[in-house]
């Protein structure tokens, strides 16, 4: 056999990518903490700031020179500058200001008014800002947190969001990690993440659920685990419901014995921040203490409350309840009983609470595990995954879409395309008909949710297909197509079929940023923007040549007989100039030799064409001629 | 649903195409290239040979998982995170099929309905469809009352034990339609698995009710 010409192996091609290290972490990005860890042979870790703590608050503080201060330092000017710092904006992520009118009076937010039709804005130390981009600030903490201690540069990330988010609010977070320079590996579910920490962490084997209870949100799945596989069977919960509640409920009590005690009438918003800290405070308290006493200090005069665990337990029991209502659904979803479930994994801070822990325990008819830190234990599971993404890995997660797709029917009717706990990727069609003569023009309103009727729903886009021919009524095929991509987000695209005219979105959910504003936001809020842009392109570009080259370089190993020694050294010149390419940083240098190997290589695969039908048809002949004569092709 | 068109080709005669990488011939159909192992669009297949199985009714669950698991551990779009659009692309709908056939196949009911769909197209071209019959519809109506009325966790384990063994028993009959080539008796079967498997749904429902009150 002839040698090869400077065939380097597949995957031994002079590292290009050193620079842009194959790193990429988990990110925890939760309502009230987030936590950032990393993985290296499968021996994930929280990454600790210089404090030894692994929590990072998830409250952003704006100097007034526009930069952003995250995390505990923030966390102590909230109670100075309450106008310039942002709690919890993790709820109001992909929320429209329709969304928030039923819980506008109690949350701590000061909204820009004239947000229109979009996702809300805030507004904060004197700027008007987005959940995304506050949400960004916090990502750049955690990348800056994780690019210290391990002195390369971060840019592929494992995001973890609630598995109850819909479609507005994973795109909400995918935009905040465009806009902080981060590429998503994956978006995954917080409980499946904590499922892979566990499970892999103690060869968990059968039926779990996964109580995840978190600052703002609550989630519960239920997993199939075996062998590496973790398989969602069914998901449910409220992306409104977390200790957050818990710490307005105390608030709220002890701010109405204030205003008795004070003869106080209006509650200013500083006021209620400060109560409601005291109010987390307290609760955090008493789960290890049976009572206690607090003080809230504000607009120069202070008021003392007692509190103990009966009268907490006693306001908080119908949140609990709520959850637990939740926990009853999705076993009736995953058709279950409680008898079917091996353990009852805890996962998020809310669930130290002691009546949170006795009802899981009650329901269950199980003592519930927490072996891994629950505040802790999300961003495991999102760095194994990460590090099961870059580095490959034979465990296999298989999640579902929390909530049901469809599309509005007449009379305001949800028409169910895609139903909720359905395994993702997924793709559905669904056919509809025009319902006037002549009608050339469909308007496609897609929706997110449980309910029959449309406006009870979450609206995510409104498209409308045009230049359908015009026909009798009930003639037109219109197939309207939704899928679901691995992170759960959805793309629709329609079709007329016996025209073949299509129209397609991407759905931008209509509280969501549309590529303008996310355009500014990159331009506004980003110096470097321009400069990650092309270095992502960069990227790309040199995925792409690897590819290419570990391409002919198979085949060269398959069959370089059928070259002579000419057009072998040609092809390896080729490859040896998309090697240097690939050493440099020119974008445009690399496509252009990744052409002239592909043009440069295609006598050769014509030959290998050849080859393989030849041997195909000799393979049917001698079939064919077995009993007389041997065939000769 | 989406269509599939159903193939026959046997994989020694599968004709040969160009893999998209790096251009050599493989049998239409594979998944990844024998020679530079790039993964390829999915194939047009059924359900059954997209699992690699026979068309028949009596699929063994714990099998299939075997198969469907081991297919995506290779073609997952968390396989392809960090390689090209293109192979992203490609995973994604290899994944995506694959998600499809084993959601028809695992479930008894949507399996009879796709085995009755690809087998008697001619014979049963609307589906299964009866629920004009006037018996079920009765008992229906019949069988609510009861589950209305039942209001200890004892009453209602009753009705589920019903329901659950004549599942059994339907199941066994729809298999032994289907061995027996009556695509129209599979087909009155999985009409009358469909109601029963809607009734089980309501049962667990009143149930939740009950436990929750």
């Amino acid at each position: 056999m002839a040698t090869l010409l400077q065939i380097h192996e597949p995957g031994a091609t002079p590292e290009p990518h050193v620079d842009d290290s194959a790193l990429a972490i988990g990110i925890d990005l939760g309502t009230t903490n987030s936590v950032v860890a990393l993985s290296s042979d499968t021996k994930p870790e929280v990454i600790r700031g210089e404090d030894g703590i692994a929590l990072v608050p998830s409250i952003v503080a704006y100097a007034p020179d526009g930069s952003a201060i995250v995390g505990q330092l923030a966390k102590t000017l909230l109670l100075d500058r309450p106008e310039a710092v942002v709690s919890s904006v993790k709820r109001l992520m992909g929320r429209g200001a329709a969304d928030l009118k039923k819980l506008a009076g109690q949350l701590p937010y000061d909204l820009t008014d004239d947000a229109g039709e979009g996702m809300v804005r805030l507004n904060v130390a004197g700027k008007s800002l987005s959940p995304v981009e506050i949400s960004a600030d916090i990502l750049r903490a955690l990348v800056e947190r994780a690019e210290e201690q391990i002195s390369a540069k971060v840019t592929k990330a494992v995001i973890t969001v609630p598995a109850y988010f819909d479609d507005a609010q994973r795109t909400a977070t995918k935009d905040a990690a465009k806009l902080a320079g981060l590429e998503v590996l994956r978006l995954v579910a917080e409980p499946t993440a904590a499922a892979l920490a566990y499970g892999l962490d103690h060869d968990a084997e059968g039926l779990y659920a996964v109580f995840d209870m978190g600052g703002g949100t609550f989630d519960v799945s239920l997993l199939q685990m075996q062998k590496g596989v973790f398989q969602v069977i069914a998901t449910g919960g409220d992306a409104a419901l977390g200790g957050d509640d818990f710490d307005h409920a105390v608030a709220e009590h002890f701010l109405s014995s204030r205003a008795s005690d004070l003869g106080e009438v209006e509650i200013s918003s500083s006021e209620a921040k400060v109560a409601l800290m005291t109010g987390r405070i307290a609760k955090e308290c008493l789960s290890h203490d049976e009572s206690g006493e607090w003080v809230i200090e504000a607009g120069g005069q202070s008021t003392r409350h007692s509190l103990d665990r009966e009268t907490l337990n006693g306001l908080i029991e119908p949140l609990v309840a709520k959850a637990i209502n939740t926990c009853r659904e999705v076993l009736l979803d995953g058709a279950v009983e409680t008898s079917d479930i091996k353990g009852v994994v805890m996962v998020g801070g809310s669930t130290r609470v002691p009546l949170v822990r006795t009802e899981v325990a009650k329901f269950f008819d199980t003592e519930p595990l927490s072996n891994i830190d629950p505040d802790e234990v999300v961003a495991l599971g999102a760095a194994l995954q990460a590090e099961a993404l870059t580095q490959g890995s034979d465990t296999l997660l298989l999640d579902v879409i929390p909530l049901s797709l469809g599309l509005e029917t007449m009379g305001g009717l949800v028409e169910k395309v895609v139903h909720r706990n359905t395994t993702i990727p997924v793709a559905k069609a669904q056919e509809f008909t025009t319902f006037k003569d002549g009608q050339t023009a469909m308007s496609i309103h897609v929706v997110q949710g449980e309910r029959e009727m449309v406006d009870q729903n979450r609206s995510l886009a409104q498209f409308v297909l045009t230049g359908i021919p015009p026909m009798t009524a009930g003639a037109a095929r219109i197939r309207v197509l939704f899928q679901v991509d691995a992170d759960g987000l959805l793309i629709v695209s329609a079709s007329e079929d016996s025209t073949g005219i299509e129209s397609k979105v991407e759905v931008k959910p209509s509280y969501g940023l549309s590529d303008d504003e996310m355009a500014t936001m990159l331009r506004d809020s980003m110096q470097h923007a321009e400069e990650d842009m092309q270095l992502r392109l960069l990227g790309e570009a040199r995925v792409e040549a690897e590819r290419a080259m570990s391409a002919v370089e198979a085949a060269l190993k398959a069959d370089c007989r059928l070259l002579d020694d000419g057009e072998k050294a040609a092809i390896g010149n080729q490859i040896d100039a998309v090697i240097q390419a690939v050493r440099g940083t020119e974008r445009d240098l690399i496509n252009t030799e990744v052409e002239k190997l592909d043009e440069v290589s295609r006598p050769f695969a014509e030959k290998r064409m050849d080859k393989g039908i030849r041997e195909a048809l000799a393979g049917v002949s001698v079939e064919k001629l077995e009993d007389g004569f041997t065939g000769e092709s | 649903m989406i269509e599939q068109t159903t193939t026959n080709a046997q994989d020694n005669t599968a004709p040969l195409v160009p893999c998209w990488s790096c251009h050599g011939p493989l049998p239409a159909g594979d998944a990844f290239c024998s020679t530079c192992n790039a993964v390829q669009p999915p194939a047009s297949v059924d359900h059954f040979k997209r699992l690699g199985m026979e068309p028949t009714y009596d699929v063994d669950v714990s099998g299939l998982d075997k198969v469907y698991f081991d297919l995506q551990r290779s073609l997952h779009p968390d396989r392809f995170a960090t390689k090209t659009s293109k192979e992203k692309a490609f995973s994604q709908s290899q994944a995506t099929a694959l998600n499809d056939a084993y959601e028809t196949l695992k479930d008894p009911l949507k399996r009879s309905d796709y085995l009755v769909h690809i087998k008697g197209v001619s014979v049963m071209a609307e589906g299964c469809n009866l629920v004009n019959d006037p018996s079920i519809l009765m008992e229906a109506m019949e069988v609510r009352e009861k589950l209305a009325a039942a209001e200890t966790e004892a009453d209602i384990a009753a009705i589920a034990r019903e329901a659950k063994s004549e599942i059994e028993d339907v199941v066994t009959g729809i298999s032994l339609a289907f061995k027996g080539d009556d695509i129209e008796g599979a087909c009155q079967l999985t009409t009358r698995l469909k109601y029963l498997t809607k009734l089980l749904g309501e049962v667990r429902q009143r149930r939740a009710q009950i436990s929750s009150s």
